[in-house]
C-alpha cells in the first residue's frame, strides 16, 4: 500500500536520526538535507538507498541531486513509491 | 586417449607471512590543496584521509614491490628459492612488456619461479590470493608470492577535484603456503562489466598517442593531460557501501564464520565513509578491529589490504591467528571476499 505525505515525512525522519543522528522532530518539509541537517553528499546516497528500500521506489543517481529538501524527497517518493 | 596424471598439492592453504612498503614522501593535504579548491577539513570528512605516500623516482613498482616480499618472506619463515610462483596485482606499471613479476622474481632470487601480472583494479589482492591457493592445493607451487602495487600517483590529475586527494603509492605483499587446516575461506567474486564506465583511465593509450587535441583533455596551462583515473564517485559509493556489504556476507557465511567469531575486518581502502558504513550495515560487533589504514595511505588499490594487514599486525592491534574477512572491490567493476587467518 502507497504511504501517505506524512507516513513519508515521519519514515524519512527516521532514517536520518539513523544516519546522521538528526532528532526526528527536527526533520521537516523545508528542511535542507545539507544546510540544516547535517546530511552531507555521501551521507544522502545512505538516506536515499534506505528510503529506496522502505518506501519501494527506485531514487538513480542523476535524480539524486535534485532532492534538496525533506519535501523535494517526499514528493519524488510520493510520485515514485510502486 | 591416454591417461593424463594429475598432481596434488597440499589438502589446504595459508598466508604465511605480509609485507609492506610505503614510499618515504609523505604528502599531506596541504599538498593537495595547491592544485584543486578545496579544505583539508571536506577531505577528512568526505574520505578519511590525512596524508599518503607518494614514490620518487626510485620507488619504481618492481623497487617497492621488492621491499615488500623480502619483509613477507623474512615472516613467512622461507627462502626465495622456495617460492614457486609470483603473482603481481598492478594497474600502473607502465612497461606492459614483459610482466614486472618476471624481474621481481629474478632480483628476489627465486629460482626460476613463474611469474606473471594481472589486472583486476581494487580487488587485485583477493584475486591473486584465490589463484595462489589454487595453485598450493593443485601443486604447480608449494609457495606462492602475491603482490599489490601500485604508483596511482602517475595516474592522478591533481587539477580533478573528484580524485586528486584520493591517491597513494605503495606495495603490500603475501606468502601463501600448504597448511594442514583450511586458513583461507571460499571467495566470493565477480565482475559487473556493465559499470564498466564508473572507473577508468580518462584516455587510453592508443587515443593518447593518436594526439587528436579535439579529443584529448587539457590542463589549465593548455597541455594535454597524462591519461588518469577518473571515477563516478557517488555511483562508486552506492555500489561499494550497498552492494559490497552483501559480498562481504556472503563470504562470511560461505567460510561458516558469523561476526561474533571475526577479530579483524580488513576491507579495501578507498574511503573511510565507505568502511564506516560497511561495518554498519554488517553489524560488526564492536570487537572486531576494522582498518582505517586509509587516514595515512590515502587509496593505494591493490596494495591497500595486504598494507592494512601489515600496518595491524605490527601495531598489535590485530595478531597472528586473528581470523580476518577481506573484501576488495573496484574498477571493472570488480570483486572479492574471502575470510583468512592472520599471519
Ligand atoms: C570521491 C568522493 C569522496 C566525492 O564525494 P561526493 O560527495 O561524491 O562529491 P560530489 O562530487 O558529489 O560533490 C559534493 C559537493 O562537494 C563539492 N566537492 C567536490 N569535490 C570537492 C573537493 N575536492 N573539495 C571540496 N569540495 C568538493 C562539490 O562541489 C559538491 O558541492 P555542492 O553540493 O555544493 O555542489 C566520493 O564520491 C567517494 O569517495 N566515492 C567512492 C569512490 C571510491 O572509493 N572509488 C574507489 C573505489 S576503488
Amino acid at each position: 500500500m502507497a504511504a501517505t505525505q506524512e507516513e513519508i515525512v515521519a519514515g524519512l525522519a527516521d532514517i536520518v536520526n539513523e544516519i546522521a543522528g538528526i532528532p526526528v522532530e527536527d526533520v521537516q518539509l523545508d528542511k535542507s538535507f545539507t544546510d540544516d541537517l547535517d546530511v552531507d553528499s555521501l551521507s544522502m546516497v545512505e538516506v536515499v538507498v534506505a528510503a529506496e528500500e522502505r518506501f519501494d521506489v527506485k531514487i538513480p543517481d542523476d535524480d539524486v541531486k535534485n532532492l534538496k529538501t525533506v519535501g523535494d524527497a517526499t514528493e519524488y517518493i510520493l510520485k515514485h513509491q510502486a | 586417449m591416454s591417461k593424463i596424471k594429475a598432481r596434488k598439492g597440499a589438502p589446504y592453504a595459508r598466508i604465511l607471512g605480509v609485507g609492506g612498503y610505503r614510499p618515504t614522501r609523505v604528502v599531506p593535504n596541504e599538498v593537495i590543496l595547491e592544485t584543486i579548491d578545496s579544505s583539508d577539513e571536506w577531505i577528512r570528512s568526505r574520505s578519511g584521509i590525512e596524508t599518503r605516500h607518494w614514490a620518487n623516482d626510485e620507488e619504481t613498482v618492481a623497487a617497492m614491490s621488492i621491499e615488500a616480499s623480502g619483509k613477507a618472506i623474512a615472516a613467512a619463515g622461507i627462502s626465495a628459492e622456495q617460492i614457486g610462483a609470483v603473482v603481481v596485482s598492478t594497474v600502473s606499471h607502465f612497461s606492459q612488456t614483459p610482466a614486472v613479476a618476471t624481474e621481481i622474481a629474478d632480483k628476489l632470487g627465486t629460482d626460476k619461479a613463474a611469474a606473471f601480472d594481472i589486472s583486476a583494479g581494487c580487488a587485485g589482492f583477493g584475486y591473486g590470493l584465490t589463484l595462489a591457493k589454487g595453485m598450493v592445493v593443485e601443486g604447480s607451487a608449494e609457495y606462492v608470492l602475491v603482490i599489490g602495487v601500485e604508483r596511482l600517483s602517475d595516474l592522478t590529475d591533481l587539477e580533478d577535484r573528484a580524485t586528486a586527494f584520493l591517491f597513494g603509492d605503495g606495495a603490500g605483499a603475501v606468502v601463501v603456503g600448504p597448511s594442514d587446516e583450511p586458513h583461507i575461506g571460499p571467495t566470493v567474486w565477480g565482475s559487473e562489466g556493465d559499470k564498466s564506465e564508473t572507473i577508468k583511465q580518462t584516455v587510453p593509450w592508443d587515443r593518447f598517442r593518436a594526439g587528436d587535441l579535439s579529443e584529448l583533455p587539457l590542463d589549465s596551462a593548455g597541455n594535454v593531460k597524462f591519461p588518469a583515473i577518473t571515477q563516478e564517485g557517488q555511483a562508486v559509493f552506492r555500489w561499494a557501501v550497498f552492494e559490497m556489504a552483501k559480498v562481504a556476507q556472503q563470504a562470511l557465511d560461505a567460510a561458516g564464520v558469523t561476526s561474533d567469531d571475526l577479530d579483524v575486518f580488513i576491507p579495501h581502502q578507498a574511503n573511510v565513509r565507505i568502511i564506516d558504513s560497511m561495518v554498519k550495515t554488517l553489524k560488526l560487533p564492536e570487537h572486531v578491529t576494522v582498518a582505517r589504514d586509509i587516514r595515512t595511505t590515502g587509496n593505494t588499490s591493490a596494495a591497500s589490504i595486504p598494507l592494512a594487514m601489515e600496518r595491524l599486525l605490527a601495531t598489535g592491534e590485530a595478531k597472528s591467528g586473528d581470523t580476518a574477512l577481506v573484501i576488495g572491490f573496484g574498477a571493472g567493476l570488480v570483486y572479492a571476499a574471502t575470510v583468512v587467518t592472520l599471519p
